[in-house]
C-alpha cells in the first residue's frame, strides 16, 4: 500500500536541511527555517484520529505547518463573496465531515501505531541467534460510554504476523461483510528495502487499517478486534485446533458416507459453513469444483441459483468502479509527485538564487550589482516561500489519495464478500444435488427390494442407513441455507453502506481537494504578485 | 533601495515583447510558419529624417533546408536603420548559423579588450536540433546576440557587421568559407607559431610560470567572474528543471482529468457531473501548464543561460588581456636588451652598430605597440565591466519580472479553474440533503 506521506517527507528532507543550514538574517528566512523544520503532519501526531479529514483542527499543539494562519483570511472570503458559498467555507476545520461523524460513532476514539521496536525470536529458530521482527506499539482510547467497565485507554504490543492473524479471523466470522482489506506482507527482501522507510510505512499502514476497522459499525465492535487491542501478552498463532474447538459447541456430526468410503474426521456442520480449504477438506473441494463446473458447464441448470437481479446490477457496478478507481488512483498520485516535484525545484531554484545573492553582496563593486543582489534576494525569498506553499498544499492533497485509495480497498473487500456469497451458495447446491443422488440411491434400492420375496433384509438395511444419511444432509442443507441468507443480507446492508457512504465520502473529498487547490494557488499567485509588482520598473523603462 | 534613481536599458525587451507567441512547427514536416516580426523599438521609429539614429535587427523566419544531413536552418535578417554608412532603410539578408559563427569570431579578432556578446551553442544532440522548441530557441539567442553587437557604441561600427547585415548570400559564403577548417589566415599561423616558440624557450629557459599581472583589483574581478559563472550556472540548470517540471505537471493534470471523468462515469447524475467538471478542469489546466513552461524556458531560462555564455565570453577577454600582457613584457624585455647590446656597441665603435640600431629601432616600435595593445584592452574592460554590470542587472531585472509574472498568471489560473467547480459542488450536497 502506498503511503504517500512518508516518502513526501524523505523525499524533501536535503532541500529543507540546506535552507536552513543558510544563515540569513532577515526575518521572513528565519521564519521559513522554524516552519519547514516541523514535521509533515500525518507522520507523528495522533490527535489527528477524531477528525482525520479535518486534519486541520485547531489544536495546540499541531505546527503551524499544518495551519497556516491566513489560510483562513485568504481562502474563505473571497470564495464567500464570489459563490455565496454558505458557512460551510472552513469546511476543512469544522468536525462536521461524514467521514468523521462516523468516526465519532465507533467504540474507540484514537487508534494510534508507534514505537517500532525490533525484537528477536528465540524458540524453533533454525538459523542461530534468531531471526528479529519488528513489533510496534497500539495504544487506543476507548470512546467514554462505550463500554461498561475496563481502562480509558491501553497499549499492546503486536507484530505484523498478529495482524495477519486478526484479518484471517474476520474474513472467517464476518462472510458477506465489506472488511477493509489489511496491510500487504512483506514480499521484498526487506534487507533490499530500506529498512527505516519500509518500517514507516507499515507503520502508517497499519494505523489507517485498525482506524477503518475500528469505523466499521458491525467489525468495530468485535470481539477479535478488542482483543487485538487489549489483551496483553503475545497472542497465540492460529491452529487447525482453534476452529475446532469453536466447532465444538454445536453437537451435529456428518456420518463418513458424505465424505466417501474415506472416513475422514468427524466434521461438524459449522465446518459446513466455512469455505472449503485445504487439507481434510479436500474431498469437499473436489465436490464443490464438480459442482461448480457442472453449473457452468452443465446444460442442466442447479436448482438453487443466483437469481437476485438486483444484487447482479450492484455487483457489476462495484465491479465498473473497481475497475475506475485503479487508474484515477494512480494518476492521483503521479499528479501530487508532479506538484511536490515543482515545489521541490522551486526551493532549489530559490536556494541557488539565495547562493548567487550572498555572492554578489561579498564581491560588490557596482552600485548596479548592489541593485542586481537585491532583485535577486527578493526573488530566492519568494521561491523559498513558494517551495513552502506548495509542500503544505501537497500535504492536504495526500489525503484526496487517502480516500481513493480506501474505496479501491473496499471494492476490493466487496470482491471478496461476493465471493463469499458464490462460495456459500455453491455449497447449498453441492448438498442439494448429493441429497439427489442419496434420493434416487434410496428409491433403486427399494425398487430392486421390493421384487425380492420377503424383502431383501442387505438391502433394506442399506436402506436405513441412506435414510440416516439423507436426514443429516438435510440438517446440513438447512445449516448452509441459512447461511446462505445471512451472507446475502450482509452483502446487501453492507452494499447500502457502502452507497450512502461513497457519494457522501467522494463529494467531501472532491470538495476538500478544490478548496485546498483553491486557497493555496492564490497564497501563491500573492508571493508573485508582489514581486511581479516590484521589478515591473524593468518592464516599464523599456516601452 | 534607489529604484528610480537608475534605468537600464535590457537588450532583453527590444526583443522579448512579441505581440503574439512564437510561431511553432507542429506539423512536425519541418516548414516553420512565418513568425510576425513585432515593431522593434517602436520609441526609436523615426518621425522625421532628422530624428535619433537607430540600427534595429530582427532575425525571423526560421526555416529549414537541404536534405539529410547537411540540412540547416536559415534566418532572415532584417536590419531597419536610418545610419548613413548603410545602404538603405530597411535591408533583407538570408543567414545561416554559421554566419553568425563568421561574425563573432571576426569581431573576437578585431576587438580585443570588448566583450564580444556569446552565441548559442554549436551544436546539439541530432534528434532535437530540429525541434521547434530548440529553433525558436536559437532564432531568440541569435537576435538578442546581433542586437547588442548593434547597441555597442564600438562594435555597431564594424565593418564586418555591415558586411554580415547587407551582403548577398553568395559573398557571405565567401567570407564564411575562407575561415573554416583549420586553415586559418596567415597572420594567425605566425601568431600561433611565435607562441609555441615563446612556449619551448620558456621551458628551455626554466621560465617556467608564465607572466602574470598583479594588479589587485584585476585579481578581485577574475575571482568575481569566475565565481559568478558556477553561480549563474547553478540557477540556469534548476531554471530549466522547473520548466521540466512544468511540463510533467502539465502531463499529469492531463492524464489525471481523463481518469477522474472515467472514474464520475461510474457514479450517479449529479455527483457524476462534478466529477466530469472537475476533470475537464484538470484537462484545462493543462494546457495552461504547458503554455507557461514554454514561457518559463523562453523568457526566464534562456536569459540565465544567455549570461552564462556572457560570462564565458568574459573569460575569452581574459585571455586576450593575459596574452596581451605577456607580449608586452617580452618585447619590453627583448627590447631593453637590444638597447644594452646597442649601447655596447656604441662604445666599441663597431660597424654593426648601423644595423643594430635598426632593429632596435623596429624592436622599440614593435614593443610599444604591444603596450599599447595592453592598455587599450585594460581600458577597454573597464569600461565594459560597468556595461555588463547595468546590463546584467537590467536584463536580469526583466527576468525575473516575466517569470514572477507568469507564476502569479499561472497560480491565479489555477484558483479561477477549481474555484469554478464549487457551485456545483454545493448542489450536489444540497441535493442529496434534500433527496
Amino acid at each position: 500500500m502506498m503511503c504517500p506521506e512518508a516518502s513526501l517527507g524523505f523525499a524533501s528532507t536535503t532541500a529543507r536541511e540546506e535552507m536552513e543550514s543558510l544563515a540569513l538574517s532577515d526575518a521572513t528566512a528565519s521564519d521559513c527555517r522554524t516552519t519547514m523544520s516541523s514535521s509533515l503532519p500525518s507522520d507523528v501526531d495522533p490527535l489527528l484520529f477524531p477528525t482525520p479529514r479535518a486534519g486541520d483542527a485547531p489544536s495546540p499543539s499541531s505546527s503551524s505547518f499544518l495551519e497556516p494562519p491566513s489560510y483562513a483570511g485568504v481562502v474563505f472570503s473571497p470564495s464567500e463573496s464570489r459563490n455565496g458559498v454558505s458557512d460551510q467555507g472552513p469546511f476543512l476545520r469544522r468536525d462536521a465531515s461524514p467521514r468523521s461523524a462516523r468516526a465519532a460513532a465507533s467504540d474507540y476514539r484514537r487508534i494510534a501505531v508507534s514505537d517500532p521496536q525490533t525484537e528477536v525470536a528465540v524458540a524453533n529458530s533454525l538459523v542461530p541467534g534468531g531471526t528479529t521482527y519488528v513489533t510496534y506499539l497500539i495504544t487506543t482510547r476507548v470512546r467514554p460510554g462505550s463500554v461498561d467497565s475496563g481502562p480509558a485507554e491501553f497499549s499492546v504490543r503486536r507484530r505484523f504476523r498478529d495482524v495477519v492473524t486478526l484479518a484471517d479471523q474476520l474474513a472467517e466470522a464476518y462472510r458477506g461483510f465489506f472488511i477493509p482489506p489489511r496491510p500487504d506482507k512483506n514480499l521484498v527482501d526487506s534487507q533490499i528495502m530500506q529498512k527505516h522507510e519500509f518500517v514507516g510505512h507499515r507503520r502508517l499502514a497499519l494505523e489507517k487499517y485498525l482506524r477503518r476497522l475500528a469505523e466499521h459499525p458491525v467489525i468495530g465492535k468485535s470481539d477479535e478486534l478488542r482483543v487485538f487491542l487489549q489483551a496483553k501478552g503475545k497472542l497465540p498463532l492460529p491452529t487447525t485446533t482453534d476452529v475446532a474447538s469453536r466447532m465444538m459447541d454445536r453437537a451435529v456430526r456428518l456420518p463418513k458416507q458424505l465424505f466417501g468410503e474415506w472416513a475422514a474426521a468427524q466434521v461438524v456442520p459449522q465446518d459446513i459453513v466455512q469455505p472449503a480449504k485445504g487439507g481434510r477438506d479436500l474431498l469437499r473441494i473436489f465436490k464443490e469444483l464438480k459442482q461448480a463446473v457442472v453449473n457452468d458447464w452443465g446444460g442442466v441448470k442447479p436448482s438453487v441459483v443466483e437469481e437476485d437481479k438486483e444484487f447482479l446490477d450492484r455487483k457489476e457496478k462495484m465491479q465498473d468502479l473497481e475497475r475506475q478507481l485503479t487508474p484515477a488512483s494512480q494518476q492521483a498520485e503521479a499528479l501530487i509527485r508532479s506538484q511536490q516535484d515543482v515545489g521541490e525545484t522551486m526551493g532549489g531554484l530559490g536556494l541557488a538564487f539565495i547562493k548567487l545573492t550572498k555572492f554578489e553582496t561579498e564581491e560588490t563593486v557596482y552600485s548596479s550589482q548592489r541593485i542586481q543582489a537585491a532583485d535577486t534576494k527578493t526573488v530566492a525569498t519568494a521561491a523559498v516561500k513558494a517551495s513552502r506553499l506548495y509542500q503544505e498544499l501537497n500535504a492536504h492533497a495526500v489525503k484526496l489519495l487517502d480516500t481513493l485509495h480506501e474505496y479501491l480497498g473496499l471494492t476490493i473487500a466487496a470482491r471478496s464478500a461476493f465471493s463469499d456469497r458464490t462460495s456459500a451458495l455453491l455449497t447449498v447446491q453441492t448438498l442439494m444435488s448429493d441429497l439427489k443422488t442419496l434420493n434416487t440411491r434410496v428409491e433403486k434400492l427399494e425398487a430392486a427390494s421390493s421384487k425380492i420375496f420377503g424383502g431383501d433384509r442387505s438391502r433394506l438395511r442399506k436402506v436405513d442407513e441412506l435414510r440416516e444419511t439423507i436426514r443429516v444432509t438435510e440438517d446440513a442443507k438447512s445449516c448452509a441455507i441459512r447461511e446462505y441468507e445471512r451472507i446475502k443480507k450482509n452483502n446487501r446492508n453492507e452494499l447500502d453502506r457502502l452507497d450512502r457512504e461513497k457519494h457522501d465520502d467522494f463529494l467531501s473529498m472532491l470538495k476538500g481537494f478544490v478548496i485546498n487547490q483553491v486557497g493555496y494557488s492564490e497564497k501563491i499567485a500573492s508571493v508573485w504578485a508582489t514581486i511581479a509588482e516590484e521589478t515591473s520598473r524593468y518592464a516599464r523603462d523599456n516601452n | 533601495m534607489g529604484e528610480s534613481a537608475t534605468s537600464f536599458t535590457s537588450t532583453w525587451t527590444q526583443i522579448r515583447c512579441p505581440s503574439s507567441p512564437p510561431a511553432v512547427d507542429l506539423s512536425g514536416d519541418g516548414m516553420i510558419s512565418p513568425e510576425t516580426s513585432p515593431p522593434r523599438s517602436s520609441s526609436q521609429s523615426p518621425r522625421s529624417p532628422s530624428a535619433a539614429p537607430f540600427l534595429s535587427i530582427s532575425v525571423t523566419d526560421p526555416v529549414k533546408l537541404g536534405n539529410g544531413v547537411q540540412a540547416y536552418i536559415s534566418y532572415r535578417v532584417i536590419t531597419r536603420t536610418n545610419l548613413p554608412e548603410f545602404q538603405g532603410p530597411e535591408k533583407i539578408v538570408i543567414r545561416r548559423y554559421s554566419d553568425f559563427v563568421w561574425l563573432h569570431d571576426r569581431l573576437a579578432e578585431k576587438y580585443k579588450g570588448i566583450f564580444i556578446p556569446p552565441l548559442p551553442e554549436k551544436s546539439a544532440v541530432e534528434k532535437f536540433r530540429f525541434s521547434a522548441e530548440f529553433i525558436e530557441m536559437r532564432r531568440q539567442a541569435l537576435d538578442i546576440f546581433i542586437n547588442r553587437i548593434a547597441s555597442h557604441p564600438e562594435l555597431k561600427q564594424s565593418e564586418d557587421l555591415r558586411t554580415f547585415l547587407q551582403e548577398d548570400e553568395e559573398t557571405m559564403e565567401r567570407a564564411r568559407s575562407q575561415e573554416t577548417g583549420i586553415f586559418k589566415k596567415p597572420a594567425d599561423l605566425i601568431q600561433i607559431f611565435k607562441d609555441v616558440q615563446t612556449k619551448v624557450s620558456d621551458v628551455v629557459l626554466g621560465k617556467e610560470k608564465p607572466v602574470e599581472e598583479t594588479d589587485p583589483d584585476y585579481e578581485k574581478l577574475k575571482h568575481y567572474i569566475f565565481g559568478l559563472e558556477d553561480h549563474l550556472a547553478e540557477t540556469q540548470k534548476q531554471a530549466f528543471r522547473l520548466v521540466k517540471r512544468h511540463k510533467e505537471l502539465g502531463q499529469s493534470l492531463s492524464d489525471f482529468g481523463k481518469a477522474i471523468k472515467l472514474l464520475g462515469a461510474c457514479e450517479g447524475n449529479s455527483l457524476g457531473k462534478v466529477f466530469s467538471e472537475l476533470g475537464a478542469k484538470s484537462e484545462l489546466l493543462s494546457i495552461k501548464l504547458q503554455k507557461e513552461a514554454h514561457n518559463l524556458l523562453m523568457n526566464f531560462e534562456e536569459p540565465l543561460k544567455d549570461y552564462v555564455r556572457a560570462v564565458q565570453s568574459i573569460k575569452v577577454t581574459f585571455a586576450d588581456r593575459a596574452n596581451a600582457f605577456r607580449q608586452h613584457c617580452e618585447l619590453a624585455e627583448t627590447t631593453k636588451l637590444k638597447e644594452i647590446n646597442l649601447d655596447k656597441l656604441n662604445l666599441m665603435r663597431s660597424d654593426k652598430v648601423r644595423e643594430a640600431e635598426m632593429e632596435y629601432r623596429e624592436l622599440k616600435a614593435e614593443s610599444e605597440q604591444a603596450t599599447r595593445r595592453f592598455e587599450t584592452i585594460v581600458r577597454l574592460m573597464n569600461e565594459e565591466i560597468v556595461r555588463f554590470q547595468e546590463q546584467k542587472t537590467a536584463d536580469m531585472g526583466l527576468a525575473f519580472h516575466q517569470f514572477a509574472k507568469g507564476q502569479a498568471k499561472l497560480a491565479n489560473d489555477i484558483a479561477d479553474a477549481w474555484r469554478s467547480v464549487l457551485p456545483k459542488i454545493e448542489a450536489c450536497s444540497v441535493s442529496s440533503q434534500h433527496g
